[in-house]
């Protein structure tokens, strides 16, 4: 078959809630059941004005405790959590600010832990992707990802671990512009 | 770590730029630093997996699934399609979620202040997931035009948001589909960010008189493709 051409992005729109949150809690990602530590990831979405963006979609998607994937394509599949999907998703709420409770991912080789991110807004045409590394882990001084972003846009990767409450809190903020400017990412 | 089929980018050629002044909204939500090139590793070959279990029987109908004494108001129709890569496999157990204004251009959101009525049988999301050939079918209502702020007199032109979350992280398309011979598209500053003409048209379904249901509903096809593969190398 001849090659296609890829349809256009365009944007997720003010009212995304319609279609894509639903009555479950799509952002907890762990149940009593999964294997792991828990955290809660939370942050707030930046405008280029420094105001919050509060009508943005967040999703993650990332390995299991032992840095397995859920999905047939991981070869190391069969031995996944089961009780993990790996997939959260989350409409944030007014002032910004979003939340995801999960379990800290396993690293991999070389790699370090790490959440996959994807944003939507409205404003932006196509989604930005992004990673979401944790400052308190050694094995970043290692990551090729990391390593390869230069080092003084590093630090906007790395979420904080904040208050130690029940659950540690992991704090990441996104910056789409500015000094902060968070840093994303294109498939090479 | 490295799985031995590595996918594709996204087509710049295809998609729009993050900012394009002519959309308001892209000046201070748009990166505007040079995105960081990604090695690809199974973060990016691999995705949620969705089963029959998160769908439920009436969610790929909106004249249905949200009734509470009537049928919703408007232009009965179907709007059905295939997932496909760019090399052309379809992509099955693909979610496929779409959610849209009413008749009159109005969206059960509370941010929606524009002045024309609800429908109080109608709610506007439905989700589905494609068949093993990548098919996808809604029954919906042809949803209005509606104004917004971006400028003097600025209308949108009917459309249905659509999301597809297909085999991996890497196939994530959010976009929206239009209706043929509207009149508003070519003013339209969030079709128009699409550089390509070619792929602006290819967000516009095509209406077709086979999918038409006699004394039913109107018929409309819209493919959409996501980014596949570099190598098909079991073919």
């Amino acid at each position: 078959m001849n090659p296609l051409y890829q349809t256009p992005s365009q944007t997720v729109g003010p009212f995304l809630r319609i279609g894509l949150v639903h009555g479950e809690k799509q952002n907890v990602l762990a149940d009593e059941h999964t294997a792991g530590k828990r955290i809660c990831l939370a942050g707030v979405v930046y405008d280029g004005n420094g105001n919050p963006i509060d009508d943005a979609l967040l999703e993650i998607w990332q390995a299991d405790a032992n840095g397995i994937y859920p999905h047939p394509a991981d070869p190391r599949h069969s031995d996944v959590d089961s009780h993990f999907r790996g997939f959260g998703r989350v409409k944030n709420e007014d002032g910004g600010l979003y939340e995801f409770h999960t379990i800290k991912p396993g690293g991999r080789d070389e790699h370090a832990p790490f959440i996959n991110l994807h944003l939507f807004a409205r404003g932006m045409l196509l989604h930005a992707q992004t990673r979401i590394y944790f400052a308190d882990e050694p094995a970043n001084a290692t990551d090729p990802i990391l390593l390869s972003v230069p080092v003084e846009r590093r630090a906007t990767l790395l979420a904080r671990l904040g208050e130690d409450g029940e659950n540690p809190v992991y704090r990441f903020d996104i910056h789409m512009q500015g000094e902060q400017e968070t840093v994303f990412f294109e498939l090479e | 770590m490295e799985n031995s089929q590595s996918f594709k980018p996204l087509d710049k050629e295809r998609h729009p730029p993050y900012l394009y002044p002519g959309y308001k909204s892209t000046v201070a939500r748009s990166p505007t630093r040079p995105l960081i090139p990604l090695r690809q590793s199974l973060a990016e070959l691999t995705g949620p997996v969705y089963g029959m279990d998160a769908i439920h029987p009436l969610d790929n109908d909106l004249t249905r699934n949200a009734v509470k004494n009537a049928a919703p108001h408007g232009q009965r129709i179907i709007v059905t399609g295939c997932v496909l890569d760019d090399t052309g496999r379809s992509v099955p157990n693909a979610l496929v979620e779409i959610w849209q204004a009413n008749a009159a251009g109005r969206y059960l959101h509370h941010n929606d202040q524009h002045d024309a009525p609800l429908d109080p049988n109608f709610h506007g999301g439905g989700r589905v997931l494609t068949d093993r050939d990548g098919m996808y079918t809604f029954t919906t209502i042809r949803p209005g035009a509606y104004p917004w702020g971006n400028h003097f007199n600025a209308w949108r032109p009917a459309h249905i948001h659509f999301s597809i979350i297909g085999v991996n992280f890497q196939q994530r398309l959010i976009t929206q589909m239009y209706f043929p011979g509207d009149p508003l598209i070519p003013l339209d500053p969030i079709c128009n960010s699409i550089p390509d003409e070619n792929a602006r048209q290819s967000l516009i379904a095509t209406y077709d008189h086979e999918i038409t249901q006699p004394d039913w509903a109107l018929g409309y096809r819209f493919d959409m493709i996501v980014c596949g593969p570099k190598m098909t190398p079991f073919e």
